[in-house]
């Protein structure tokens, strides 16, 4: 590990292995999620959901649901008490282009699974049994959900997604280049759509205050987010409401929007003047964003040596009616490589589902895994080794950013490191040339890329006379480990020992912060918290000097250090004073900043940041009967400074895990006849079981970035891109197959 | 769930007396499939029969063979030490399905009568002839990949999903019943059925029959065995297919064989007449193959799970290689042997 | 599209309802019907206390522990058995507490993570925590904590049973966990750590 060193001088718990300082919590079982918080008039809610895709609601009748002796109301469309008008009351702050869904706005049917009602009841078991007798005609429409059969209709949406990139102008001519080219691989690449499928089920909290106000409980992975929208959507002033959400059990994207629960949870309570809890079934976890299909052609033409002459990258993306969702699928391939003549596409068609979303490393999952299995073709048409082709067509700058170098890229010692300890030499490059018994032996790598961002983000910090220092924002830890990495910066920053430091998160009481997602919380709250506890500190410094006889007098706040609950002159530890004897000295009961921190703009201007990661996957496959068992992985990633390299290493085994379930296992089948997903339940819709996961190395490289004062760049996303294609790659390497339809089921194998 | 009424059985004849007269009464044991059919509304008992306090939790010695009661877990089953001796197949089909919480809850009798994981019949949406008689089957035409390749109807073209049954098949259990009308002994095959046109029904248990026990026949297929498992995860998944193999051998000689396939049709699959081309035979290659040709000539797949048929070619080879060398699957090793 | 037309109608239960009176208290006596709009008396005695219950019987062990007794540490990730995250002992015995009816448990010992320190020999460690809890902690065997307290009962419910010793049979014995947040390997090493303090311990007494 790269010696590291915080504004402050000598880092002791940054850049150190900790254990989570939430792990005590979640382990004995005392955290409590959004779905867990209760009230004295707490009723329960259930969402009835509709069983056609397309089309309206003919009749809805609920007679012999109110029936049922402890049900409260059931809500419709036609009986909803009214809420905002204009649909950018809806749009929150992730939203992408369009009119969001609202839930009982009317009887029209947008997609399968969309709520038609909500049974409120006194307890959960009344509710969900009620809801069975909510009898509800419908009007049906052939729905249409298949990205094949929208693809003539895809546009390039009119109003781009705020944050999302769309493609840059094509350069050189990639067309002509691609003809004259002696190596020409053009292929269609396919994922699957896949759900976020948290193991926590999405849930909202409402408990009623009196008097107008509420306090939310609400699954999101950024309270601020739905606060925002609550009062935008139902008229309330901001201080009549407040959310929380401590813990989450998990978001990937599917927590970024407030979701229809929120809605519906609030807008009983506002009707019933009581507390409400709406908490969506496990099936019910497909009725709204998933990760989306798209139609991917990668053309590559090269020399014979492999150096690329034409690069094209086409994607039909698929969205909802009512909304444009983008992501970025085709950039990666020209940020990835150095190419002359490049073109990149990226279109949407509209399907009759709900709208897809952010999934991690939405976009770069999709796109890197084309791109980086096309470049395996690439490597096996060139005689090269994958990681020579990749060294050979490497990218100094970002062609797709007017050719800004990269702030850090450190993807050549992710290769070397990775090669190094997966035992890479020792890969023989002939498919199906490895052999164990039954099995074929396949060795498979790929590249990694993710952007580094950083959004505004603000943090207070609190340090009172007993010498305990709170800090935090609204932001959430989505079992990243944010609570540890900002403690670990906090007690730095301030030299106290981490028990000393609490911090508070997902609290709309809290300064704000934006929704945990994009791989920005660590710099972008990180840096916040650094800045609020460097200005505590600068005001204790004050005070400290100003005390009679003071070990600090004429010292300037840039020579002193904290270490030990002590500002001491640098390198002179005997002349120093305790935070708390300065508190008490100067008679004050807390010293408390709230600072901001955003990007860097300068920085921004002239460099490109990005993580990158080097992926590789040994498979073995049995070779009569398709089956695959995934044996190692080495992930080397280059992400910057590593704050806490435990829950850092937990981070990239999370995304890796679910790359291998984006590889292998995850599948919303669609029947396109009812537009509706079939196996919506996790027996059926398959996530990687504990035993489908052997081994998994990590490795972090080092790589100093100067992007923000931490140096850190985020890594959330960076494990999951560029798995699959590892283990694609892998698996034509042991079979000789190709397959380029994802995810690898023992039917592909085979056929 | 539905409202339902609840009686706690303590003896047999209780828990019979108390599904005559109650309209939609079912028998609950383990509840790891009823309750969850009930949470989606796929099921609507009029009355829950508790037999979990009836005395039919024990393995007894009966005729040289075993006598497993109803409420033995799956669990207990399948890490009794006279089962894992004498009955390894049976051991080993348990272990590769479920999880190990659902096979503590799960019960012998619970698993005879489990119902197929088809996504349309769990989708109340959609219609379904097995759980709405007469609604019509969505399935047909829709997703197909995990359906039956075998003995399907334009009904109905569910699985079973049980793998201890398809052990049961291939060891020709015997299943012991009581009802209204007394007791009687239903033979392993005669117990599920094919869909027809009435797919409703899973089994030929008639109204009121509750299973006592399921007994284990003598005969000594504890050297040549395997039960093979292939699916979409390596654990905690339904098969796409399995493969219940067993032989007595004489030499290289089939003396006896037994072959029952899971994951490919309303019931576990058995060909005697397959089986009978395997007996008198050397166990090698050629006459796994062509024993397996001459089952899978008879499948009819479906939109999208023709793969199955050449799933299951390949599974009943590799099946009877792994029991003719003595080297049945591991559970915990995924490398296929 | 014959067969589909039935998608279109309105889906309702043909079952008549019974009006569900929560005043009615019954015991249960076998062989009488307990009607459906009858509360049941039942007793469990949960992390070691004793608890006189009165329960709808459709009421599952999960709903009967988060919703009426607080006891939210044991989750609901699926409801239909299929993710492991409200597993529980039950007398010891690791199960899925989503599919039990409470009123079927009745006279049961519960054991939720809650409870789970309240297990280990000699009572919890110096942390308070049981041995796997602290496994847990230190090998970072979780990230988001939804699925870890189904993870930890699974696990000791696990090492109760002694099937499981090699890694390969961890990984099997407790697949019926899931883990979205992928952090297996962790659990993995987590499970062996204790395992192994749990083999010293016991080679430590049979020497005595």
């Amino acid at each position: 590990m790269t010696q590291t060193f915080s504004s402050t001088g000598h880092d002791s718990f940054v850049g150190t292995p900790r254990n989570r300082v939430d792990g005590p919590a979640k382990v004995t079982g005392l955290a409590k999620y959004a779905g867990e918080f209760t009230a004295a008039d707490l009723a329960h809610g259930y969402v009835v959901s509709s069983a056609i895709a397309r089309g309206r609601i003919s009749a809805i009748d609920t007679a012999a649901a109110e029936a049922v002796p402890g049900v409260i109301k059931v809500l419709t469309h036609e009986n909803r008490s009214r809420t905002a008008w204009l649909d950018y009351n809806y749009q929150d702050a992730v939203a992408p282009p369009g009119s969001p869904f609202r839930a009982l706005y009317d009887d029209k049917i947008a997609f399968s699974g969309q709520p038609v009602a909500l049974v409120v009841a006194e307890d959960f078991e009344t509710a969900r049994h009620a809801a069975t007798l909510v009898k509800v005609a419908y009007e049906a429409e052939e729905p249409k959900t298949s990205a094949d059969a929208v693809r003539a209709f895809a546009y390039d949406p009119p109003k781009k997604r705020a944050g999302i990139k769309p493609p840059p102008k094509p350069w050189g001519d990639a067309d002509a280049a691609y003809d004259a080219a002696p190596i020409k691989l053009q292929n269609e690449y396919r994922l699957a759509v896949e759900h976020h499928n948290p193991m926590e089920p999405h849930a909202s909290t409402v408990v009623y205050e009196g008097d107008g106000k509420y306090t939310v409980y609400d699954k999101v992975q950024g309270v601020s987010n739905s606060h925002n929208y609550l009062a935008a959507v139902f008229g309330l002033k901001k201080d009549d409401v407040r959310v929380l959400n401590p813990y989450l059990g998990g978001g990937f994207g599917s927590g970024l929007r407030p979701q229809y629960q929120l809605f519906l949870a609030m807008l009983a309570a506002r009707d019933l003047e009581r507390s409400v809890r709406v908490v969506l079934t496990r099936d019910q976890m497909w009725s709204f964003t998933y990760r989306p299909d798209a139609i991917q052609t990668v053309s590559l033409g090269s020399g014979e040596d492999g150096q690329l002459q034409a690069l094209r990258h086409d994607a039909i993306g698929v969205t909802s009616h009512y909304e444009d969702y983008q992501e970025v699928v085709v950039n990666w391939s020209g940020v990835l490589y150095k190419c002359d003549n490049v073109a990149l596409t990226y279109k949407i068609a509209q399907l009759d589902t709900a709208s897809p979303g952010d999934m991690r490393a939405p976009g770069a999952v999709t796109g890197v895994f084309a791109i980086e299995t096309a470049m395996d073709e690439l490597a096996h048409e060139a005689g090269l080794d994958p990681i020579a082709l990749r060294l050979r067509n490497f990218s100094e700058a970002d062609a797709t950013s007017e050719d800004k170098p990269f702030g850090s890229k450190a993807l050549k010692a992710c290769f070397t490191q990775g090669a190094e300890r997966f035992g890479w030499a020792k890969r023989t490059p002939a498919p199906r040339s490895m052999r164990e018994g039954h099995e074929l032996v396949g060795w498979g790598m790929a590249t990694g890329v993710w952007e580094s961002m950083m959004q505004q983000s603000s943090a207070h910090a609190i340090l009172s006379a007993d010498g305990k220092l709170e800090v935090g924002n609204s932001t959430g830890d989505i079992g990243t480990g944010t609570y540890t990495i900002l403690t670990q910066i906090a007690a730095d920053t301030l030299g106290l020992p981490m028990e000393d430091v609490t911090t508070k998160l997902g609290d709309t009481r809290l300064p704000e912060a934006p929704v945990a997602g994009g791989s920005w919380t660590a710099a972008s709250s990180g840096t916040a918290v650094m800045k609020a506890c460097r200005n505590v500190g600068e005001q204790v410094f004050k005070l400290a000097r100003a005390m009679e006889g003071s070990p600090l007098a004429n010292v300037d706040f840039d020579r002193v250090s904290f270490a030990n609950g002590r500002i001491a002159v640098a390198g002179d530890d005997s002349r120093s004073v305790a935070l708390v004897d300065v508190l008490k000295a100067a008679g004050v009961e807390t010293v408390e900043a709230t600072e901001s921190a955003g990007p860097d703009k300068d920085f921004a201007s002239q460099y490109e940041a990005y993580t990158h990661s080097a992926v590789f996957v040994e498979v073995r496959v049995d070779e009569e009967l398709g089956q695959i068992r995934l044996t190692r992985v080495v992930s080397a990633v280059a992400a910057g400074k590593i704050l806490n390299p435990k829950t850092a290493r937990s981070q990239i085994l999370g995304g890796v895990v679910m790359g291998i379930g984006s590889a292998l296992h995850e599948e919303s089948m669609m029947d396109h006849r009812l537009g509706r997903f079939m196996n919506h339940n996790l027996g059926e819709y398959h996530v990687p079981a504990n035993a489908d996961i052997y081994d998994i190395d990590v490795i972090f490289v080092d790589e100093e970035d100067k992007a923000n004062p931490l140096g850190v760049k985020g890594l959330g996303e960076i494990g999951i891109v560029g798995t699959a294609a590892a283990v694609a790659n892998a698996v034509f390497h042991a079979t000789g197959k190709r397959i380029r339809h994802l995810p690898i089921t023992i039917d592909k194998v085979l056929g | 769930m539905n409202r339902f009424d609840y009686v706690r059985a303590g003896t047999v004849a209780e828990a019979v007396q108390a599904f005559a007269g109650a309209p939609g009464a079912q028998f609950i044991a383990g509840g790891t499939n009823l309750v969850d059919l009930m949470k989606y509304d796929v099921t609507r008992p009029g009355r829950l029969i508790d037999i979990t306090r009836l005395p039919l939790g024990d393995i007894a010695e009966h005729d040289g063979g075993l006598r497993v009661g109803a409420l033995v877990t799956n669990a207990n089953l399948a890490y009794d030490a006279r089962v894992r001796s004498r009955y390894p197949l049976l051991a080993d089909a348990i272990l590769a399905g479920a999880s190990g919480q659902l096979r503590n809850a799960a019960t012998t009798g619970g698993n005879l009568n489990q119902r197929t994981r088809c996504y349309y019949f769990y989708d109340t949406a959609t219609p379904c002839n097995k759980r709405e008689p007469g609604s019509g089957c969505a399935a047909i035409g829709g997703v197909t990949r995990i359906h039956a390749i075998f003995g399907a109807s334009e009904s109905c073209i569910a699985t079973h999903p049980s793998d201890m049954c398809v052990a049961l098949a291939a060891l020709e259990a015997v299943v012991q019943v009581t009802g209204p009308e007394g007791d009687r002994s239903i033979a392993f095959a005669d117990f599920h059925r094919l869909p027809g046109d009435d797919p409703a029904k899973d089994n030929t248990l008639k109204p009121g029959e509750i299973v006592l026990s399921v007994d284990l026949p003598a005969a000594d297929l504890s050297k040549n065995y395997t039960y093979l498992k292939l699916r979409d995860r390596l654990s905690y998944a339904f098969a796409l297919v399995s493969v219940a193999a067993a032989l007595e051998l004489d030499g290289d000689t089939v003396k006896i064989a037994r072959l029952a396939l899971g994951g490919v049709a309303h019931k576990p699959w058995r060909n005697r007449q397959a089986e009978a081309l395997l007996v008198g035979k050397p166990a090698t290659r050629e006459t796994f193959q062509a024993a397996a040709d001459f089952v899978v000539a008879e499948a009819r797949p479906q939109s999208e799970n023709a793969f199955k048929v050449e799933l299951a070619r390949r599974a009943i080879v590799r099946g009877l290689s792994q029991a003719a060398a003595g080297t049945p699957q591991s559970l915990t090793d995924k490398r296929i042997q | 599209m014959h067969a589909l037309r039935a998608v279109f109608a309105p889906t309702c239960s043909p079952f008549r309802e019974k009006p569900f009176l929560l005043e009615r208290l019954m015991l249960i006596e076998s062989g009488s019907p307990v009607a459906a709009d009858t509360r049941v008396g039942i007793s469990l005695t949960i992390n070691g206390q004793h608890r006189e219950l009165q329960v709808a019987p459709w009421t599952t062990l999960l709903d009967l522990l988060r919703e009426t007794l607080d006891l939210t540490g044991t989750k609901k990730g699926c409801d239909h058995g299929q993710c492991g995250a409200c597993t529980v002992l039950v007398d010891g015995v690791r199960v899925n507490s989503c599919l039990a009816l409470a009123v079927m448990k009745d006279g049961a010992e519960v054991t939720t993570v809650e409870g789970l320190a309240g297990l280990s020999n000699g009572g919890a460690g110096s942390n308070g925590l049981h041995p796997m809890q602290a496994a847990f902690v230190e090998h970072d065997a979780f990230q988001c904590g939804y699925c870890t307290p189904g993870q930890l009962c699974s696990s000791v419910g696990m090492m109760n049973e002694g099937h499981a010793h090699s890694r390969d049979e961890i990984r099997e014995a407790m697949s019926g966990n899931i883990c979205r947040c992928g952090a297996y390997t962790n659990i993995v090493d987590a499970i062996e750590d204790v395992m192994a303090q749990d083999g010293a311990a016991q080679d430590l007494g049979a020497a005595r």
